[in-house]
Order: structure tokens, then sequence, then C-alpha cells
């Protein structure tokens, strides 16, 4: 497992986005409310780029004719058929047991521990005093 | 052999002890409902002559091929399926039947006015308590309602509900709105209650055209069409959430022809996936909300291959509770006994003729501990 | 919202080639349509517009559940609906898809459903010019479809006489929700034009012609509309199969567009059972329906089954008959289908060939 600097923390403000290529990989950051997750570019069903869907809350219903929003901005819905995907598991909301987008670990680690780390930080110059995120592939 | 002899020895034993989840009794002539009706309603059968009106069904012509087996026809030219004798001869005594539900298609149910249809309707199932189930202890029946007004129709309902010989409430699949629609609710909340299932049987009231793309010419069209019908009363149920707010409702499709059910269950399941947040009471696939909740009477089976077709949709929905045995007497939908092709494994087919009904009708058995009680 | 746009590898589809039968392409305004409408039904489609039968002028009767039930990412940047960029349909599905042709179906309007049947002639002349002058002159791997308004018969002849032998149109188009079942005999004009030009009739789903959603009233949710769209198709089949069109017209060919699979083995059963049985009403029927379909029927293939598992998508195409099968993506379409991952099964490269091109290479007599 390879750790890699991806992105400051500004890049990615809350509620935005950004897509990155990691080892070949197409991977989406999505910062939720001040947490961040990565989901892999590549929706599960039929290939399409997951990350360029539209980030959703939750609907429940505890009966028919009533909507119960939660989580707001914690979904995100493929931009082609509209599955949804639990941004937290990469899990399909419809089918958590089967389908499931692949996800990788983040961490926001300050500029000081990147630099004395072992860590590779491909193509960012990394200043001790910045905060980084930091993707496990 | 002399037509209604039948020797013993020829009845064939593998559906012995089967429940025919669709017969049709026939309504000989609205004066057999006379005594059931009140004084206002026997008045205007005298002076509008209704008695006169003819009130076939345009979904079953009367002489069409469909509606009766050549071999099911009476010699003296009276309505197929009127004779309770006639029934028991060719398929209550010749299966050895355990059981048989009466499923009458009467015109009562789809008059336009709702106290009219409500009072003929009353007056069917009264007659065929008198007529019928009390004439024949294997018998059982829907109740037949029209669905158009639901405050009388949960009254019909709940008239027959100590009676249990009385199993499940029989609709039309294409009524005046779509089944899934909260204004029928009211129906469906006192089924679940009382343990019957609503029997969606093929038919229309005609409110519309029967497609989308207009009024069909021909009859074959429309009887055609009734698979296309199912399904899209079934996904209105899904879709409104009827299986959400009903949790313990049974629907039987009755006459559906099976075979739609696979691309059925496909389509369905993959659309929910996308449009999930639309109807957020669907909270699972809608083909496992058929398994769960819907049963589907076996004749007609759209195939050429009967017992493939039933082998196939079990392998697509994964479940063999699925199929209820049926002969839609007087309909003709199969030729001799095959009323269930060869080629089923034993247990298949004690499910099929059998167990799932037993498992779909909670009334069934009811009725015979109610009597024995009374004697 | 910021997104690194990455170069989306083209290595794989160096090996795709494919026919896309079923391409919607969009206006950016709808004035481009104007220069080829007359100026009278340019002031008609401003001042009075769309006239249909149902509740709303413009919009649609049940609102998908993504915006112009279009893929989210296929916006062009420079503005106008998903469809309306030849560039971006370029970048983003003829270049890396593989697409050897493409089949126009244009969706604006209705115009076969316009109760005013001169405004629904008129419009129907003006897309098929605005297809070729907008994309088939502009690009030559696309091919349109000639847009009738069917319920004026003599007006659709005529616009099917005046496109035929033109190489840019490879079909007619009408949608199934006519104003009564499409194989109705006054609808056999068309049918007669058709096989005169040997056009192909392409069936593509929508339309409105009051007629609910279901023979037992309407839709309440897109759910179930969504649904309703395989019905209609059923029912235009059985229509087409019933009325004879396909026995007085040994030579008419019918493509039916977007209405899934799923369904077809078991209606065409179902029509055998019961015409075997119900024969003496349609005596002008020589043939069991399955015949009638198997020789004039084709399928276009999105969306896609996805039954549970891929010996059961295998046995739906054996029953079909894989030569039925036409590939189409639906693009820009948010329920499009991918050429490399719409089929959850192994089809061999034969197969897979022959869905993707070889048989829409064959039913449009293409080179």
């Amino acid at each position: 497992m390879a750790r890699h600097v991806v992105a400051t923390v500004d890049d990615i403000p809350p509620g935005q986005r950004m897509l990155v290529k990691v080892g070949g990989r197409e991977i989406g950051i999505f910062n939720v409310g001040g947490e961040y997750f990565a989901v892999s570019n590549r929706c599960p069903h039929e290939g399409a780029s997951l990350c360029k869907g539209r980030v959703v809350g939750l609907v429940e219903s505890s009966e028919p004719g009533s909507y119960q929003f939660s989580r707001r901005g914690e979904l995100l819905r493929c931009p082609w058929h509209g599955w949804e995907f639990d941004l937290r598991t990469g899990k399909s909301w419809c089918e958590p047991d089967r389908t499931k987008v692949r996800s990788y670990d983040l961490k926001v680690e300050s500029g000081g521990a990147l630099v004395e780390g072992e860590l590779q930080a491909e193509t960012f110059p990394v200043l001790i005093e910045k905060q980084y995120v930091v993707i496990e592939v | 052999m002399a037509d209604g002899e039948m020797a013993n020895a020829e009845r064939p034993a593998r559906y012995a002890g089967a429940i025919d989840c669709d017969l049709h009794p026939a309504v000989p002539g609205m004066n057999v409902l006379l005594p059931y009706l009140d004084e206002y309603w026997r008045e205007m059968v005298s002076v509008r002559a209704l008695d006169r009106l003819n009130l076939t069904l345009t979904s079953y012509p009367q002489n069409a091929p469909l509606s009766c087996r050549p071999d099911w026809k009476p010699a003296d030219g009276a309505k197929p399926g009127a004779s309770l004798q006639a029934m028991q001869e060719h398929v209550l005594d010749r299966y050895q039947q355990r059981f048989g539900i009466l499923n009458c298609l009467y015109g009562a149910q789809v008059m336009h006015s709702e106290d009219m249809a409500a009072a003929f309707c009353r007056a069917t199932n009264d007659w065929i308590r008198d007529e019928w189930l009390s004439r024949d202890p294997r018998l059982r029946a829907s109740i037949v309602i029209a669905a158009h007004n639901t405050e009388l129709a949960v009254a019909e309902i709940e008239r027959r509900a100590d009676d249990m010989r009385f199993v499940q409430v029989l609709m039309l699949v294409s009524g005046e709105i779509t089944l899934g629609r909260r204004q029928l609710w009211p129906i469906y909340r006192v089924a679940e209650k009382l343990g019957l299932p609503i029997g969606v049987h093929a038919g229309s009231a005609y409110r519309y055209a029967p497609t989308a793309v207009g009024w069909p010419s021909y009859f074959v069209e429309d009887y055609v069409s009734q698979s296309a019908a199912f399904e899209n009363q079934l996904q209105s149920m899904i879709s409104e959430g009827v299986f959400a707010k009903f949790p313990a409702l049974k629907v039987v499709a009755i006459e559906s022809g099976l075979t739609w059910l696979s691309g059925f269950a496909w389509r369905a399941d993959k659309t929910w996936k996308g449009v999930r947040a639309e109807v957020p009471w669907v909270t699972r696939a809608p083909s496992e909300i058929v398994r769960e909740h819907v049963r589907f009477t076996v004749q007609p089976i759209d195939a050429a291959d009967e017992a493939a077709a039933i082998l196939r949709l079990i392998d697509h929905l994964r479940s063999d509770e699925l199929f209820l045995f049926s002969t839609d007497y007087p309909h003709w939908q199969f030729d001799g006994d095959a009323a269930l092709p060869d080629g089923l494994s034993e247990g298949l087919l004690r499910k099929i003729v059998c167990d799932n009904a037993l498992a779909t009708y909670p009334r069934l058995m009811k009725a015979d501990r109610a009597m024995e009680i009374a004697v | 919202m910021s997104i690194v746009e990455l170069e989306r590898s083209s290595a794989a589809s160096s090996r795709l080639r494919i026919i896309d039968c079923d391409i919607h392409p969009a206006m950016t305004s709808w004035t481009e349509v104007h220069p080829y409408l007359a100026r009278q039904w340019i002031d008609h489609l401003s001042i009075y517009g769309s006239h249909l039968r149902h509740a709303f002028s413009e919009a649609l009767s049940h609102p998908r559940m993504s915006p112009d039930a279009a893929r989210v990412d296929a916006y062009p940047e420079e503005g106008g609906p998903p469809g309306s960029s030849l560039e971006l349909m370029r970048r983003q599905h003829l270049d890396p898809n593989g697409v050897v042709t493409g089949m126009l179906i244009p969706l604006r309007w209705n115009p076969g459903s316009q109760r005013n049947l001169d405004f629904g002639a008129a419009l129907t002349q003006a897309m098929n010019t605005w297809q070729v002058e907008r994309w088939v002159k502009n690009e030559p791997r696309l091919r349109a479809s000639v847009l009738i308004a069917q319920e004026d018969t003599d007006a659709s002849v005529a616009e099917i006489d005046a496109r035929a032998g033109d190489p840019n149109f490879t079909q007619i188009l009408i949608l199934p929700k006519t104003d009564e079942p499409f194989g109705r005999r006054r609808y056999w004009p068309i049918f007669e034009a058709a096989v005169r030009s040997n056009l192909p009739i392409a069936i593509h789903v929508g339309g409105t012609n009051g007629h609910p959603s279901t023979g037992g009233g309407w839709a309440s949710y897109y759910m179930e509309e969504h649904h309703t769209v395989a019905e209609t198709m059923q029912a235009i089949l059985t229509s087409l199969v019933f009325e004879g069109v396909f026995e007085r017209f040994p030579q008419l060919r019918v493509v039916i567009m977007e209405g899934g699979l799923g369904w077809i083995p078991s209606l065409t059963a179902r029509m055998d059972k019961h015409w075997s049985r119900l024969r003496s009403e349609v005596p002008h029927l020589k043939r069991p329906p399955s015949e009638y379909i198997r020789r004039q029927v084709w399928f276009t293939t999105q969306p896609m089954e996805e039954p549970g598992s891929a010996a059961q998508l295998i046995d739906l195409f054996d029953r079909i008959g894989w030569d039925r099968l036409l590939f189409s993506t639906d693009y820009p379409h948010w329920d499009f289908d991918d050429p490399r991952y719409a089929f959850r099964a192994n089809l061999s490269e034969a197969q897979r060939d022959q869905i993707l091109f070889g048989n829409a290479r064959a039913f449009y007599g293409l080179p």
C-alpha cells in the first residue's frame, strides 16, 4: 500500500470534489462537511465517470407519502443511471451487499509529518506549514 | 362414452387434493339475484327491464373460443359455468379437488352507478353463498366488489368477514384508477386485516382504451394485452407502496399468463435502482416484494413448453412458492387433463397443486373448522 | 465544483466498432429549425407552440429523475442541452466508442402527436432537413430518420416519398403513442410508402395520444411511467401483428427502439397461444405471430436487461434470436448503455460483433 499526497486541504473546500490520478487510477476526492472520502471514478455498473455525478442527501421513508431527508451531501449519484453510492462506505444504497464502488483510505496530514515520513509526494511540493490530503492506494 | 360419464380409473391422480384457484361460476340471469335485492332495486329491475340487459363482459364474449372449452359447453345451451353439477363433473370431482375458489365475473362490478354496482355485487355474493358455497363444501369464493366506491366496497368485504368460505377480494386488473393508488387503500386495509388476499383478475372495466396506444380492433388483441395490464398494475402497487403500507397483504394475479413475470422483474429492479429516491418507501427490489407478496395462478401459461417455462420462472424469480394451481374453468386454456404440464417434480407439483395455495389463503382451512364446530 | 479533467483512455476503444441505432440530437435553441420552416410556422411555433393531448404544452407528463432525461456528464461546456454539441458528441461518444455509423432519433416537439396536423407535418419536414443540414452533412458517421406526422397519412406519405432515395436517411421514424394502434388500416398508406421507398420503420418510445399510461389509468410516478414504455411497445407490436400489417406487407421491416428485451419471448408465446384458439377472429393472418416477428421485426438493445445471471441473458438472446438485436446507446440519455459494459455475460467475439455491428449493417444495408 502506497501513500500519496494528492492535494492541500484548501484545494477541496467543503461540498467540493477533486478528481485525481494516482498510480494509474482515477479517484474522486470529496469533502463532506470537512471529512474527506475517496472513491474510484469508475461506476461498478457500467463504468461511468462516477465523480461527475451529483452529490445528494439520503431520502428514506417510514411510509408512503412521507420523506425523511438526512445526510445531506453524503451520497453520490452516478451521472448515468442514477445509482446512489454512500460516500462513507462506497456501498450502493440499493444493494449494499452486492455492489460497491472501490473506496480508499484518506488522511489529512501536516506538511511537517509528511516531510519527515517515508512518502511519495509525486506532484506536490510539500510545505511544512500546510495540511495535505493523503490517500492510501 | 356418453357426455358426463367419467370412468374413475381415468381420473388423473396427479391433481388429487388440488386447490383450484380460478373457477368461474356464471350468473345465469339477473332473475337469480332478485331475492337478494331490496325492494327498490327489485322495482328498478322490473321497471327498467334491467334483467333483459346482456351483461356479458367485453373481456369475455360468451361464445368466443376462450370463454368456454368446447367439451365443457352445456349441451342445453345454458351459460357455461352456470351449472354447479357440470363444474363438479368437469373439474371438482374429476381432479379430486380439495378446494375450489370461485371468481365470479359478472357485469355488476363495472356498472358506472356506484350504488347499483354495490347492490348487485352484494346480491351476487349472497347468491354465490347460497347456490354454490352451501351446496358443495369444497367451494370457496372471492368477494365480488365494485372498487370504484371504496366505502361501499369495504362495507361489502366486512359483511363477509365472518363467513370463512369467502377467502379473497376480487378486483379486475384494469379498473378506474391504477391499483396502487391511495384511494383504494381502504380496501387493502380491510383485506389485510381479515386475511383476505386481493385477487386481481384479467379483465377490464374499459374506462379507458385497453392499451396506451389506443383501442385495438380485435378481441384477441385485448386478451393478449392482459399480461401487459398485469405488469402495469403490479408496478403501480409496488411504486405506490401498497406493500410497504400493508406488509401482511397478499395479491394473487389470476389468469395473467405468467411468463411476463421474468421481464417484469428485471426491468422493475433495474429501474428502481436508478429512481429509488422518487419512491423511498420502496426499500427493496421489486422482485423481492413480488417474492413475498404476490402469487400467480398458472392457467394460462404463455409458453409452448409449459414445464420449461415454469422451471425458468422459478430460476428467474428464485422461488417455487409463487404458483397456484388453476383450471380457469370453463375458459379454454388447456386441452384434456393438461392443467399442468408433465415433467414437474413431485415436490414442485405438490407445492403448485396445494401447498402454495394453503400458504396464500389463510381462511381456506378455517371454514372447515368453523363448520365442524357448528356441527 | 472543481474537477480535474483527465484524458479518457482510448486504448480499448480502438478495438470497438459499433453501429449505434439510437442517438438523440438536440437543438441548442429551437430557432435552429427556423431556416427550414415557413414564416407562418415560425410564428405559429412562437405564438401557440406545441399543442398536445396532455396538461403541459412543453414539459413531459412525468418529470424524469435526471434533468433533460440525460447523463449528467453530457452537458456541453459552451452551453446548450445534452446532445446539442456535435463536438462533444464526437469527443464523448462517437470517437471513444468506435461508432462507425449512428442513427439520429430526434424527439423534440413530438411532431407526430401535434393536434394541429398541418403544424405537425411542417415540423417533421423542418426537422428532417435540420437533421441533414445540422448533423449528417457535418459528420459522415451520422444518418437521419424520416420523421412523419402519422395522423395525417397524406402528409406522411408525401414526406416519405420526398426523402426516398436520399442516402442521408436510413429509416422512417414514429413514436408509438399514436391516436389509434399503429396497425390500424388508416395507417396503411404509410406502410405502403415505406415498402415502396425501401425504408424500414423505426418505432421509438414516446408520443402523447391522450390515452392513459395503462389500460387502468395513469401512472403516478416516473418509476411506473418508465415501466409502461415496455407495455406500450408490446401493444404496438401486437397491433401490427394482428391487424395483418406483416401479412399484407411482407417486405416491411420494423425496428422497435428502447422498449427493452425481456418481454419479447413471453409476449410472442402469448400471441401464438391465443391466436391458435382465436384465429377465426383474424382470418387474414396466415402464419403464427411468432413467424411474422421472426421475419420482420428487430429490436434495439438499450436499455439492456440485467437478469440474475449471465446464463439468463444468453438464454434471453437465444430465444429472441441473435440476429434480431441491434445495439444502441441512447446517447445522451441517462439510461445510456456503454458498449463495453452493457452485456452482463461473456459473449464471443463473433456474438459481440454481430450485435454491436453486423446485424445493423445488414438491417440498414450499410457498406
